[in-house]
């Protein structure tokens, strides 16, 4: 292959990372703001995530379309191939993760109309935990580091302990007081959104180790046999 | 032409995809090694092919996809000082053997060429041609018979039936190259050598080209050569990389495609060198 066309293509394939990372940042700041804004009821920070969608939803189109462009014009194959297919459904990921945030924040607006129901501890673990899951699994996809993306996974199990903690505790308060039961149900919404995040960051993880070393963890499947 | 770069030695499991026990090999290649006088083009290639599968040859250009295949019906036989170390067996017989009949052998393995070659005669009497020659048929309807069938294996009836008798040489070059194809089916081959059967020919053409080897595979086992990645990933089932005259890597193509077992493969695939 003609080394200008090659150049042409890492360069595309460069721009194509850039962009993504560009996305993630924006979903991570999102999490960030939706799950601060709860904890501080900030109802001026929730509206500016409730209505803030437009920049990551545009990179989605662009992101896609960009792929799209290098599939169709470059053909790649092995290693090439592999980055564009992870490229493709990261951004996926990266825009539900966007969507979560918005879904958070509706119920961080509802929740704030309610006295506090207990001072938020778990909650904003998780979103912590969820937020370095997000940056470790992009940093994994830039830096093609596996054991980062090993360890992504690992961090998963944490996130579900978290919600089934937050579930338990919550349930207990609605028992108690059935005064709770709707903002107490929020908060569980909250961690269960929060425990989406944490599974997209999985998904994208899994992405990068099958991009370097095509390997198919997904599932906790052993790799087919070649 | 030897190498000072270090290629790595495929594994075993990258390298051969392995028939079941009970499973005939059609071609058994087994420590080739190939020379222009003192030049050695190919360096110990063993490779096994089953039946009914069609395997692609890859590789930049001198890597001696196109000699090895050329070692499969001894097509190299008639360059002056070549020379062929190791065993190419078809069907478990030696082909390199010194009691093998090799015009019966390369009945049994046809070839089409880059270019096309039709005779400068009718179309019918150019999938005639080796029936006749080869007194394989006993009566005209015969012989008109496998003409049909021939020409029908080769997508081309259609296109010919009414015209057989007009000249091979004002068909386009789509239809030469098919009528080439037929022109090897009759002698009704088992195997089908094709060395960049659809270089030469327009995007319409070389589809029915591969649409072609697709549908014939059910008959045939069929090797080609091509330099054209894209098509060794539609139309075959093993993909064989060559580079500097070694075999560096022989896989599915669908994994070879994906995700290549060697760096070097994978360096080639990405366009990164070659």
């Amino acid at each position: 292959m003609d080394q200008r066309v090659v150049r042409h293509f890492q360069e595309e394939l460069e721009t194509l990372q850039g962009r993504l990372l560009e996305m993630g940042g924006l979903a991570e700041e999102r999490v960030r703001v939706a799950v601060h804004s709860l904890v501080d009821r900030d109802i001026a920070s929730i509206d500016k995530v409730l209505h803030g969608d437009e920049p990551i939803n545009e990179l989605h189109v662009e992101i896609d379309n960009r792929c799209f462009k290098l599939l169709a014009l470059h053909q790649p194959m092995a290693t090439d191939l592999r980055a564009i297919v992870a490229a493709v459904k990261i951004n996926t990921d990266l825009e539900r993760v966007g969507d979560l945030a918005v879904n958070i924040a509706e119920a961080a607006r509802r929740y704030a109309t309610h006295p506090p129901v207990k001072k938020l501890i778990d909650i904003p673990q998780m979103g912590d935990i969820a937020q370095t899951m997000l940056r470790d699994a992009l940093d994994s996809f830039v830096r093609r580091d596996t054991v980062l993306a090993h360890q992504v996974l690992n961090e998963d199990d944490r996130l579900d302990g978290l919600k089934t903690q937050i579930f338990r505790e919550l349930l207990s308060y609605m028992l108690q007081d059935p005064g709770t039961v709707e903002p107490a149900l929020d908060l569980i919404l909250i961690s269960r959104h929060l425990e989406r995040i944490g599974d997209h960051a999985t998904n994208i993880a899994e992405d990068v180790i099958f991009m370097v070393s095509a390997l198919d963890v997904r599932h906790h499947a052993p790799n087919p046999p070649a | 032409m030897e190498s000072t770069v270090a290629i790595p030695r495929p594994t075993v499991k990258g390298r051969s995809p392995e028939p079941s026990p009970n499973q005939q090999l059609k071609i058994d290649v087994e420590h080739l090694s190939f020379f222009y006088g003192d030049k050695r083009a190919l360096e110990d290639i063993s490779i096994k092919i089953q039946p009914n599968v069609v395997t692609a040859f890859i590789g930049p250009s001198g890597c001696g996809k196109s000699t090895f295949l050329r070692t499969l019906n001894r097509m190299n036989d008639i360059i002056p000082g070549a020379r062929v170390d190791g065993r190419v067996c078809i069907d478990g017989e030696d082909i390199y053997g010194s009691h093998v009949d090799v015009v019966a052998m390369r009945r049994k393995v046809g070839m089409v060429f880059q270019k096309s070659n039709p005779f400068p005669k009718s179309i019918f009497e150019n999938v005639a041609y080796g029936l006749r020659i080869n007194k394989m048929t006993s009566s005209k309807s015969e012989l008109a018979g496998r003409v049909e069938e021939s020409l029908k294996q080769a997508a081309l009836w259609d296109e010919v039936k009414d015209r057989l008798h007009e000249s091979a040489l004002a068909m386009s070059g789509g239809q030469q190259q098919r009528l080439c194809i037929a022109r090897a089916l009759a002698v009704k081959p088992d195997i089908l050598l094709m060395d960049e059967p659809a270089s030469a020919l327009d995007p319409i053409a070389t589809q029915r080209i591969e649409e072609l080897i697709y549908q014939l595979k059910t008959n045939f086992t069929i090797v080609i050569v091509t330099h054209n990645m894209q098509q060794a990933a539609r139309v075959s089932d093993y993909t064989a990389f060559f580079w500097l005259g070694r075999l560096v890597e022989y896989e599915r193509t669908d994994k070879m495609f994906t995700a290549p077992s060697e760096k070097l493969t994978e360096d080639y695939l990405t366009g990164r060198f070659g």
